[in-house]
């Protein structure tokens, strides 16, 4: 047979002469290093350079056209005695802590909807995320005109059904005006919080749960002891992911509001906005925009810490 | 020459020494395997030749070049794993091809070949179809069709029948066998089931902790194991060990252990004399104890009660009390015997295995 | 499902679901509805008598097609499209790239660099806007689409990189070992073998990535000035209010097409970006 003589008559075939590059790129590390170069290339130019400009412009006294010198942390001191910042501090963290609470306990309900079985539940799934897909100026615009003051269809309903007699302001009134943009980030985000916790959903044994039932456990026990725990790790990082978003939000705020009535909305980024590009203030601007740093920095290092203790286990 | 030697090899993965000092000339056309427990360092021996880890000291010769530095793809030999490792986005014929692919073979070669080992492995009408539509006796196949195109210099088998149901293992024993002898193609294969050793190796390597026990040929390993690890890894179902003192009385030498006190023959006694006062570990294998009738008046049996009967058809295993250890006796099938039966059983004199009490090297 | 009598099904069920559905996609439809009503249908204050919000017996096409030839919406959508496309084909190269060399290579500082790149998506645009203007300005990419296209992959490329880790990280090993054997160098068992496989990964990365890209808007804001360079978002924002009255005809009409690209997309590979999303947070 043909394939027998082959084998045995041939000599060992010489190693092909490979390339300096071929050979250099079989190394592990240095295969490591090409490949990472184009990343790590991009992300020092356009972050880490710019974060380091951004602390020395806060630091400074620049403005549009005109190069600032260095003042120490005289800006930051700036920040500290003005009361709108103050308000924007204030405004910021409610406006993440509610929302987020608010998206968590309606994201949670409706993914424990999702997870039953019933008919159109692939289409309803794809339908229900549009609100993230969608991107946030357009829809944004879709919520200001239905919170409209003249032409509001939201006011037309509620007091068709008898619930209002006059108008509500919805984004007029610095008490209400919030609570409406915190309403729109709801809207926005209580998809991602249902998909991504049905996913988290999905992954349960339901075993788990029926054996709790036939022990007697009512569904509400079923799930605080039962589904909660396991719940918990993409839970806590969904969370913590929504908070890094939520803080730093600028979109919606902008779109509804611009920071508005009288600072009731403006939030870290809108004003470091209204700061640095409006006035020109570049400075100050950096100032307001670093000063969202500590914070993010304390809900990453959480974020990791918990990682790591979850993948230890 | 399509040898491999592998000289002074060493493999240290941080503090674990995991293979230590391995010397193997492995002739051209010869099917060697490596056997030894989890962990002996047979896998991490055959990778190095392979290519897939790094060698921290010792040489690596296929045919007569040192490969210590070159990578896997420029070796000239083929590998067969454990999990078949067929690529699951290409066909049958295109994962038979992709070696001969990557070397930029010409596209008629690349077919004769592929046709010629599918034809080989009896494949031929699952060229078309994608890895996840075959079962794992067909995938397995086409693992070893891929090596095969390649006309290497030289096979690696990492433990391949492992994933398959114990029916297709002898079947696949037997189809690797047949290939070997009708290609010629020198062969490393590595296994923990001494089965698949004894049937298929020129050779064998016992290994265990990264050293290696014994080279030999699979009858070699059988009937004069070099020491108590091979002795009990080897055979199936395993030797049976006792431990013993070696005794003289009235000129001849006995062993005398629990629940036994034999009588040692000539020239097995002559091997033990210089370990008189000493413990040393028996080893007799099952096949060779029988029963006796009497009370044992030859001096080379002992008494024992029988706990479990297992038949086999073919044989009868009988697992006994021997005082208060116990032991597994293989006898013919028309033997009667019960639970709890009192029995004597005797030992094959030409048979007999002893092991040095500390050091377990065959005496 | 829920045991028992047929009404809880409905309260606790069919109901709640209900809400939510209406609650998440009324503005959509409110967006349709208001792009097709005629203005003096839209400008009726809401507690005008004879007020039909919920749907227009006269629709009518001029909102999008003054918005089409009057305003520069055709162009902004172009533009859109084209730097979020080119934005994804880069942050897939280096996500790719990248991915593969954490997840499947050994080497030093290895663990270190994952982490970082993992803590940069946490770094918002908001925080680094004022100062990358600056640095775009001088480089010479203000007002171009350049400026996007080479800044958005700062937030594209560790979430790509993330996703793809976990898809590479579930190849066995052997494939690759068994790839180079047979003669491929490790950048062929890359391109080969290991890519084709995590197909659907990257296809997950880049719906992810392209819709991230269509959503952003502060960089967008900031680097472009020029009415021509605009995208989507950006000119639907400034240009459809006109001193302070808002043309709010074209602007839903504007808002709705919009957002036709990206629903478009979606509804192709919904699975791709649901199991994206679901695997950048199982992680």
């Amino acid at each position: 047979m043909a394939v027998s003589d082959v084998v045995i008559q041939r000599p060992f075939v010489r190693a092909p002469r490979r390339g300096p590059a071929t050979r250099l790129l079989e190394d592990e590390r240095w295969l490591a290093a090409a490949l990472l170069l184009p990343t790590l290339i991009l992300l020092g130019l356009f972050i880490a350079y710019p974060f380091a400009e951004g602390i020395w412009l806060s630091v400074t006294d620049t403005r549009v056209g005109v190069p600032g010198s260095f003042v120490g942390l005289a800006n930051f001191d700036a920040l500290l005695h003005d009361s709108i910042f103050r308000t924007a501090v204030w405004n910021t963290f409610v406006y993440t802590a509610v929302a987020t609470v608010f998206k968590l306990g309606l994201g949670l309900w409706l993914a424990l909807l999702l997870n039953r079985n019933f008919r159109g539940k692939a289409f309803t799934r794809a339908f229900i995320l549009l609100p993230f897909i969608i991107p946030t100026v357009l829809s944004t615009f879709a919520w200001k005109w239905m919170f409209d003051p003249t032409f509001s269809v939201i006011n037309w309903s509620l007091f068709q059904l008898g619930l209002i007699h006059a108008r509500i302001n919805w984004l007029g009134d610095p008490n209400l005006a919030l609570i409406s943009v915190i309403i729109v980030n709801v809207w926005r985000g209580v998809p991602f919080f249902a998909i991504s916790l049905l996913a988290g959903l999905q992954t349960i044994n339901p075993e788990l749960e029926e054996a709790a039932a036939i022990d007697g456990a009512r569904p509400w026990q079923r799930f605080w002891h039962v589904t909660w725990p396991l719940l918990l790790p993409v839970t806590m990082v969904v969370v913590l992911f929504s908070i890094i978003q939520t803080f730093s939000d600028f979109q919606l705020v902008y779109v509804l509001t611009g920071g508005g009535p009288a600072n009731a909305t403006q939030l870290f980024a809108t004003y470091a906005y209204q700061i640095g590009v409006g006035t020109g203030l570049l400075s100050q601007g950096a100032a307001i925009s670093l000063a969202m740093f500590p914070f993010l920095l304390i809900v990453v290092v959480v974020q990791l810490l918990y990682i790591r203790r979850v993948e230890v286990h | 020459m399509a040898r491999v030697v592998i000289r002074n090899l060493n493999k240290m993965y941080n503090e674990v020494h995991a293979v230590k000092g391995v010397n193997l000339e492995i002739r051209d056309r010869e099917f060697v395997v490596l056997v030894g427990p989890s962990g002996c360092g047979k896998t991490t021996t055959l990778r190095m030749v392979a290519g897939l880890e790094s060698i921290t000291s010792g040489d690596i010769l296929i045919g007569d070049t040192i490969v210590n530095e070159l990578p896997p793809m420029d070796r000239d030999i083929a590998m067969v794993f454990q999990n078949y490792a067929l690529y699951p986005h290409m066909s049958v014929y295109d994962n038979m091809a992709f070696g001969l692919k990557m070397r930029k073979f010409a596209r008629d070669e690349i077919d004769r070949r592929v046709r010629e080992a599918a034809d080989i492995l009896g494949i031929e009408d699952y060229l078309a179809r994608k890895p996840r539509q075959l079962s794992g006796g067909q995938r397995q196949r086409v693992a070893l069709g891929r090596a095969i195109v390649r006309h290497p210099q030289v096979f690696l088998f990492d433990e391949p029948l492992s994933n398959l149901d114990a029916m297709l293992r002898v079947q696949m024993r037997v189809e690797i066998k047949k290939i070997h002898d009708r290609l010629g193609t020198t062969a490393i294969y590595v296994t923990h089931d001494q089965v698949e050793a004894m049937t298929l190796g020129d050779r064998v390597v016992v290994m265990k902790d990264g050293l290696v026990q014994q080279v030999g040929d699979p009858l070699d390993l059988y009937n004069a194991p070099v020491n108590r690890f091979v002795a009990g890894f080897i055979g199936s179902p395993a030797m049976n060990f006792a431990i013993v003192g070696v005794a003289e009385e009235n000129g001849a030498i006995c062993a005398v252990g629990d629940g036994m006190r034999l009588k040692l023959p000539p020239r097995t006694a002559e091997r033990l004399r210089p370990h008189v006062g000493d413990e040393v570990t028996l080893g007799i294998r099952p096949e060779d104890l029988h029963l006796v009738s009497g009370d044992g008046a030859d001096g080379l049996s002992f008494a024992a009660v029988v706990e479990v009967v297992e038949r086999l058809g073919s044989q009868i295993l009988l697992d006994v009390k021997v005082g208060s250890g116990a032991m597994v006796a293989a006898v013919e099938p028309t033997v009667q015997a019960k639970a709890r039966d009192h029995l004597r059983l005797g030992l094959n004199a030409e048979r007999l295995h002893f092991f040095d009490g500390r050091s377990e090297i065959a005496i | 499902m829920i045991e028992g009598a047929r009404w809880r099904r409905w309260v606790y069920f069919y109901i709640p679901l209900g809400a939510f559905i209406l609650w998440l996609l009324f503005p959509f439809y409110w967006m349709l509805v208001t792009s097709v009503r005629p203005d003096r249908e839209l400008y009726r204050p809401w507690m005008a008598p004879n007020y039909t919000p919920f749907w227009t017996a006269h629709p009518t096409l001029e909102h999008i097609t003054d918005l089409l030839t009057e305003t520069l919406f055709i162009r902004w959508m172009a533009n859109t499209l084209f730097i979020a496309s080119v934005a994804t084909l880069i942050s897939l190269f280096c996500g790719i790239l990248a991915g593969y060399a954490l997840s499947r290579l050994k080497f030093p500082f290895g663990g270190a660099l994952g982490t970082g790149i993992f803590i940069t998506y946490l770094v918002p645009q908001t925080l680094l806007f004022i100062p990358l203007a600056s640095i775009i300005r001088n480089f010479q990419l203000g007002d171009t689409p350049w400026a996007l296209i080479l800044t958005y992959p700062t937030f594209l490329i560790p979430f790509c990189t993330w996703l793809l880790m976990g898809y590479f990280k579930a190849i066995p090993r052997e494939l690759e070992e068994c790839a180079r054997i047979d003669g491929a160098t490790r950048w062929k068992a890359m391109i080969y073998i290991i890519m084709p496989i995590a197909v659907p990964g990257i296809l997950s990365a880049g719906i992810f990535a392209f819709t991230l890209s269509w959503n952003e808007y502060i960089y967008a804001l900031v680097f472009l000035s020029s009415a021509e360079e605009k995208t989507v978002s950006v000119g639907v924002a400034s240009d459809l209010v006109r001193g302070d009255v808002f043309y709010w005809g074209q602007l839903m009409a504007g808002a709705l097409l919009g957002s036709i690209p990206v629903a478009f997309i979606y509804s192709f590979f919904v699975e791709y970006y649901v199991a994206g999303l679901t695997g950048s947070v199982k992680g």
